[in-house]
């Protein structure tokens, strides 16, 4: 049956579900088992598991990523869990020359099933080293799965996957979708890996969307839909492997194309998306294929600088506009905005 | 060494300025955050206020700072501007880092302290490469570089360390240990009984350690430090004992949400540095409280005039995000 379920809360379903069914999986992570369980989404694992099984952990970032490979390679599912994407730059060595490579470069004698929880940043001044995506450096590294939920449903179904996966599995979840609630079937489901989502159906323009920013343009095709702009919108779900076949499909029916991204611009996979779609269906296009990501700046902190670094619904409308030659108005989505820019509802009151 | 008997009344009262600024501004900070106009995670140091006076009381202006997270003691006590830091807190254009760094990247070259970083351990390497450029330049500088406890657990620290004594470079490391790291005790982190100091001295750097709610023992300790380190003989750890009394980051008491006890805050408050100095110079017949007084009206309309330098000033134009990518 499914009922309404905060994301953070499937995260933690998931969880529960996970190491019940299989005694090998193991949760660590900075904070994993202190009072503020990851916002939420640890609770009440140790109190079920144990100790053992669920576990802070040094603030030692390469170290434990290196224990966590060295432990599946002898068949224990480690999830691990960092606060910010930023904190496990620290492990890239482990991650990319070691859990990326294992299976490849053994002739296929043994693999690595790790999954890697990594909570992405944005406002109230997370500033230059608490808000980056980068998932494209971890989509760019073969070996590596890359999944990035945007519904609570997907939230659930991806990290089931990712855990029985039997490979390395980076899965970047967005601080702003923690609190956000939707449709979650109880018991154990699967959203499989490489498979995209399709949202909404239209035949004007097809927006390629991950994330956060699947939320956005949400907003975006609602106010679209008012002015006769029919959207279709592809919520990606995981970015390594890259569902090409429904991007083609989609684009293939509109000739119009918009990537969302939560990065910056250059070489992102909203870049690749733009790129991929371009060779292969150049034909098919009624329009340059365009792309929204952030700058190529590093975000800054104080709120008057990010005010216009994040991109919202208004762009994905102004440039939809844009591409389809047609002035279009976005006044509702101001209108209809609560909070400041900064905090993703009002609920929100810092400091983290 | 120094017999901390010996330590001037002068010292005294400058440390004790010290630490009651620091603490103003952060008691300040804490009690305004609600006003919602500092956005930006703040981590503040309450409790923590010897640390930063009794080794920046040593520091002389050219020497180098780096610091973390933590680092509003750090740069004040350094000598950096006040106004400027609660302005970049604000994030504003006259903010130390120009509104582009917060609360957690703060810089004053002028006074040495060359930039504090939210990584845990980032800076470590960071310090010891500036003190290698003391080295290499010639002077007499020292670099200094604050962390925690948290902070020896990445492998960042043991590397730098290695090529500190390796080159014999100026460096003086600072480990404020308060237990905690976020919400986690040092007993899920670290093995049971061990000594930070100790362990380090193995690999062959000098190390002490030593109460660090007690600025004249922290001072005298950093003295023998700075001597040892300034006579070419490489670098030294001083490990201090010492704890926040607010949440790991931002304006609250977090003691109710049970990763510590009441009883062990109420503890440490007890030993509250400003308290242990004040008596310490009851004691010497050294405390005046005329001066004193003086002190905290000084102070009060010091950060008064911070803050409201900091509300009045312009936030940065939008196009400010986008320049500085590059020094042109
Ligand atoms: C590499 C890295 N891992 C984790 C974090 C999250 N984090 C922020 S502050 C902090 C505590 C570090 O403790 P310590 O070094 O003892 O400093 P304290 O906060 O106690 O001053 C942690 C783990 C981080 N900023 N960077």
């Amino acid at each position: 049956m499914a009922r309404n379920l905060q994301f953070g809360k499937a995260i933690n379903e998931a969880l529960f579900i996970a190491m019940e069914k299989e005694h090998k999986i193991i949760t660590f992570g900075l904070g994993v088992d202190d009072p503020k369980r990851i916002f939420g989404t640890t609770a009440g694992l140790k109190e079920k598991f144990g100790s053992y099984r669920v576990f802070d952990m040094p603030v030692s970032e390469n170290a434990m990523t290196g224990i966590a490979i060295g432990a599946s390679l002898n068949g224990i599912r480690p999830v691990m869990t960092h606060q910010r994407l930023d904190f496990f730059l620290l492990t890239m060595d482990q991650l990319v020359n070691n859990a990326a490579k294992w299976h490849y470069m053994f002739g296929g004698k043994s693999s690595v099933p790790i999954t890697i929880r990594l909570i992405l940043g944005r406002g109230w001044g997370q500033g230059p080293q608490h808000s980056q995506s980068l998932q494209s450096w971890f989509a760019h590294i073969p070996g590596l799965k890359v999944v990035m939920p945007a519904t609570a449903y997907d939230a659930k179904g991806l990290l089931l996957s990712a855990i029985f996966d039997d490979n390395p599995v980076i899965y970047l979840e967005h601080r702003w979708l923690h609190n956000l609630e939707g449709e979650v079937p109880e018991g154990d489901y699967r959203v499989p890996i490489g498979k995209a989502n399709v949202l909404k159906t239209g035949n004007d323009l097809t927006i390629v969307s991950l994330s956060y920013m699947t939320i956005e343009a949400l907003h975006a095709i609602e106010i679209l839909e008012k002015q006769g702009v029919h959207c279709e919108l592809i919520d990606l779900r995981t970015v390594n492997p890259i569902d090409w076949e429904t991007i083609f499909k989609s684009v293939g029916k509109t000739g119009r194309l918009i990537a969302l991204d939560t990065a910056t611009e250059t070489l992102s996979i909203a870049g690749e998306i733009v790129a991929k779609v371009s060779m292969e269906m150049f034909g098919k296009l009624k329009g340059a294929p365009t792309r929204i990501a952030l700058p190529d700046f590093p975000t800054p902190t104080s709120p008057s600088l990010t005010d216009k670094y994040y991109k919202r619904a208004e762009d994905i409308v102004h440039t939809a506009g844009k591409m389809l030659g047609r002035k279009l108005d976005v006044q509702e989505i101001l209108d209809s905005r609560k909070s400041p820019h900064d905090v993703p509802g009002d609920w929100f009151k810092g400091p983290f | 060494m120094v017999l901390r008997t010996n330590i001037d009344a002068k010292i005294l009262i400058q440390l004790l300025y010290q630490m009651k600024r620091i603490r103003a501004v952060e008691e300040t900070i804490a009690e305004r955050y609600n006003e919602w106009k500092m956005r930006c995670p703040t981590h503040l140091c309450t409790g923590q206020e010897a640390v930063s006076a009794g080794v920046c009381a040593v520091l002389r202006k050219d020497d180098f700072v780096v610091s973390t997270h933590r680092a509003h003691g750090h740069y004040l006590a350094k000598g950096g501007d006040l106004k400027r830091m609660i302005a970049e807190i604000y994030g504003k254009a006259a903010g130390c880092s120009s509104g582009k760094g917060g609360s957690m990247h703060l810089i004053d070259k002028s006074v040495g302290f060359m930039g504090s970083t939210s990584i845990v351990g980032g800076t470590i390497p960071v310090g010891t490469g500036l003190g290698f450029s003391i080295l290499l330049n010639g002077t007499d500088q020292i670099s200094c570089v604050f962390f925690g406890d948290g902070a020896t657990e990445e492998g960042v620290f043991y590397e730098s360390i290695n090529f500190a004594i390796l080159k014999k470079l100026p460096v003086l490391y600072i480990c404020e240990n308060n237990l905690y790291s976020v919400y986690s005790p040092l007993c899920v982190r670290q093995p049971a009984e061990r000594s930070i100091s100790k362990m380090v001295s193995s690999l062959g750097i000098a190390s002490d350690s030593g109460d660090g709610n007690d600025a004249t023992e922290v001072y005298t300790k950093v003295i023998n430090a700075v001597e040892h380190i300034r006579q070419g003989k490489g670098p030294f750890l001083l490990e201090f004992a010492t704890y926040r009394w607010r949440e790991h980051c931002g304006p609250n008491f977090d003691n109710d949400i049970g990763y510590r006890t009441e009883e062990e805050y109420l503890c440490w408050k007890k030993k509250d540095p400003i308290m242990l100095l004040e008596n310490e110079m009851k004691n010497r017949d050294v405390f005046n409280p005329g001066e004193v007084q003086r002190v905290d009206s000084l102070i009060e309309s010091e950060v008064h005039e911070a803050f409201s330098f900091a509300e009045s000033s312009p936030f940065p134009s939008q196009d400010e995000a986008f320049i500085q990518l590059f020094k042109e």
